[in-house]
């Protein structure tokens, strides 16, 4: 083959810089597209719930008259239904992803565990719900309280828990494994001192993910039987309520309601004084959601920092 | 496979007897005896694919922690005659016994300390003191003592590379393997760190068995007492590193160290 002339050298480049432009664009575009439609979606609620933005808001009981109406026992029970969320899914999927990653065989029964898990995922958030209602609130008489709520959403994220716990382990290089298994480790010395704190980054990464989402599932927690208007919080532990002295987890078998139940109970009703509550009241779980990223992405970066082969 | 007449055999530390070595289906090592003599230097080299880092990973059972591994034949090791390859031994035990420096350091992403004190921990020493002495011990036997001293609680991946790998064999060392196993250790360094690497395994062999595998045979040369030469998963010669280089009995290991087969 001759070689090229200069010219014809420059024709190619210039042809193909124009499609890296033109994808350059497409590409600002979707992003645009994407990030203006959040945008518009948070600004237009914080616009019209700004009103109602005020600390009485976030003190108030919700009432039958929209001004007063407050959203201190969503918040307060979705703080503590995430709580329990993360104290049941944490310890079970990473123990789960650990299992599989650095002690299960690799055989027809892992893979069909591993399937399992991926499909567990896709599982609609509703049938959830249904399992729940079965077991945790009637077989095992847990009622429409705030460990059935809290167990049922861990289930709904587990396989996000046990999935990126695996992708973290599988982040870590064989020579850190072997290296530690090299002097004489068992499996659990390595998975103690270093395949668990390496991974944590990641691990910590997909539980805050999962309790994002958990945040805002409104279906399975309505099929539990969450309350729509409530007036008073749990008990607070040693606190003294009208049946004498409560004890230290009498909260978590006390009726609630969770944020999403909030706004959906404030759409639902005629008076279009509500809808000024239920997009503040969004505007209040968006800010939620978007805290908990943030965190996610600090944590990350924070324990990454000293983590590198 | 010829072995070369000695006049004084050294006491024997190892012995690969009719070693057999199956990656799943694939034979990687072909009826392997070689005699690996206490407080020497052997140099494994070879074409790359020829089985010496899988024979090497056989001393520590490094390759129980993939399935479907499998091996035949006995590795003994002496003085207590024990089979490394045994069902019957703990891979961990093995470890315990024998240990390892790889090719690419590998040091944790922990504080220089604290890799060099996690062998100890392994087995289960606590104490602050002894801690101490023998972090400080294995850092001076690897050479590396003077550069760390005033550091240790620093992060160990922000040494330089030859500095990771010299943590490494202090990291082996800790626990006073009776054999230390060295996978091309100089392989990923510079010239200057290769060097320190090199008068590293002469000074060590006072102290501990040394198996070494390389790809750089002026390396093989420099370091070892005796040298293998592995083709194709067969031990085609062993002698003395002199008798190697300087006679090869074998023409195919001419070929090699004559660079007319690499």
């Amino acid at each position: 083959m001759k070689a090229l002339t200069t010219e014809q050298i420059r024709s190619v480049i210039a042809r193909g810089k124009l499609k890296d432009s033109i994808f350059q664009a497409v590409g600002i575009f979707c992003l645009v597209v994407g990030l203006l439609v959040i945008l518009l979606l948070v600004g237009d609620m914080l616009l019209r719930g700004i009103d109602r933005l005020s600390l009485d808001f976030f003190t108030n009981f919700a009432s039958r008259r929209a001004a007063q109406s407050g959203i201190l026992s969503a918040w307060v029970g979705t703080i503590l239904v995430m709580f329990v969320t993360a104290l049941a899914a944490v310890p079970l999927g990473v123990a789960a992803g650990i299992y599989l990653e650095e002690y299960a065989r690799r055989n027809w029964v892992t893979e069909i565990i591993e399937i399992n898990i991926t499909n567990l995922a896709a599982v609609p958030s509703i049938v959830y719900g249904l399992l729940s209602l079965g077991i945790f609130v009637y077989a095992f008489g847990f009622g429409q309280s705030i460990l059935s709520a809290g167990l049922t959403l861990a289930l709904l994220i587990l396989p996000i828990v046990i999935v990126s716990t695996r992708e973290a382990i599988r982040a870590i290089p064989a020579m850190i494994r072997e290296g530690s298994m090299a002097v004489g480790a068992t499996r659990w010395q390595t998975c103690r001192y270093h395949i668990i704190p390496y991974a944590m980054p990641g691990i910590l990464t997909g539980v805050i993910i999962g309790l994002a989402r958990a945040i805002g599932e409104t279906a399975p927690i309505i099929t539990i039987g969450a309350l729509t208007f409530i007036a008073f919080l749990p008990p607070v532990p040693f606190s003294t309520t009208g049946e004498g002295t409560a004890g230290l987890f009498d909260w978590v078998m006390s009726p609630f309601t969770v944020m999403p139940i909030q706004i959906f109970n404030w759409t639902s009703r005629p008076d279009p004084a509500f809808e000024v509550n239920a997009a503040a009241a969004g505007f209040v779980l968006m800010a939620m959601v978007l805290s908990m990223n943030a965190l996610a992405i600090w944590l990350r970066y924070r324990l990454r920092k000293n983590i590198k082969w | 496979m010829q072995q070369i007449e000695n006049k004084e055999v050294p006491p024997l530390k190892a012995e690969a007897r009719s070693l057999n070595f199956f990656y799943s289906e694939v034979q990687a090592l072909k009826n392997i005896n070689m005699p690996i003599y206490d407080k020497k230097v052997t140099a494994l080299i070879g074409p790359s694919g020829c089985g010496k880092s899988t024979f090497l990973r056989s001393f520590n059972r490094m390759h129980d922690l993939y399935p479907g591994n499998r091996y035949e034949g006995e590795i003994r090791f002496f003085p207590d005659n024990t089979n490394l390859l045994s069902p019957e031994v703990d891979p961990i035990e093995v470890r315990m016994r024998v240990g390892m420096v790889f090719q690419k350091p590998n040091p944790f992403p922990k504080t220089i300390f604290e890799n060099v004190a996690y062998g100890l921990r392994v087995r289960g020493e606590k104490n602050r003191r002894v801690l101490d002495d023998k972090v400080e011990h294995a850092l001076k036997g690897a050479a590396i003592w003077n550069e760390v001293k005033d550091r240790l609680q620093d992060l160990a991946p922000n040494l330089s590379g030859g500095q990771q790998q010299r943590l490494c064999i202090a990291r082996a060392l800790a626990t006073d393997p009776e054999l230390l196993l060295f996978d091309e250790p100089t392989s990923a360094l510079d010239p200057i760190a290769t060097g320190a690497i090199e008068e590293l395994v002469h000074e060590l062999k006072q102290r501990v068995t040394i198996l070494i595998v390389t790809h750089n045979m002026q390396q093989a040369a420099r370091v070892s007492d005796y040298t293998a030469y592995m083709y194709l998963g067969e031990m085609i010669e062993f002698g003395k590193t002199d008798d190697i280089f300087i006679k090869p009995q074998d023409k195919r290991t001419e070929d090699y160290i004559t660079g007319r087969l690499s």
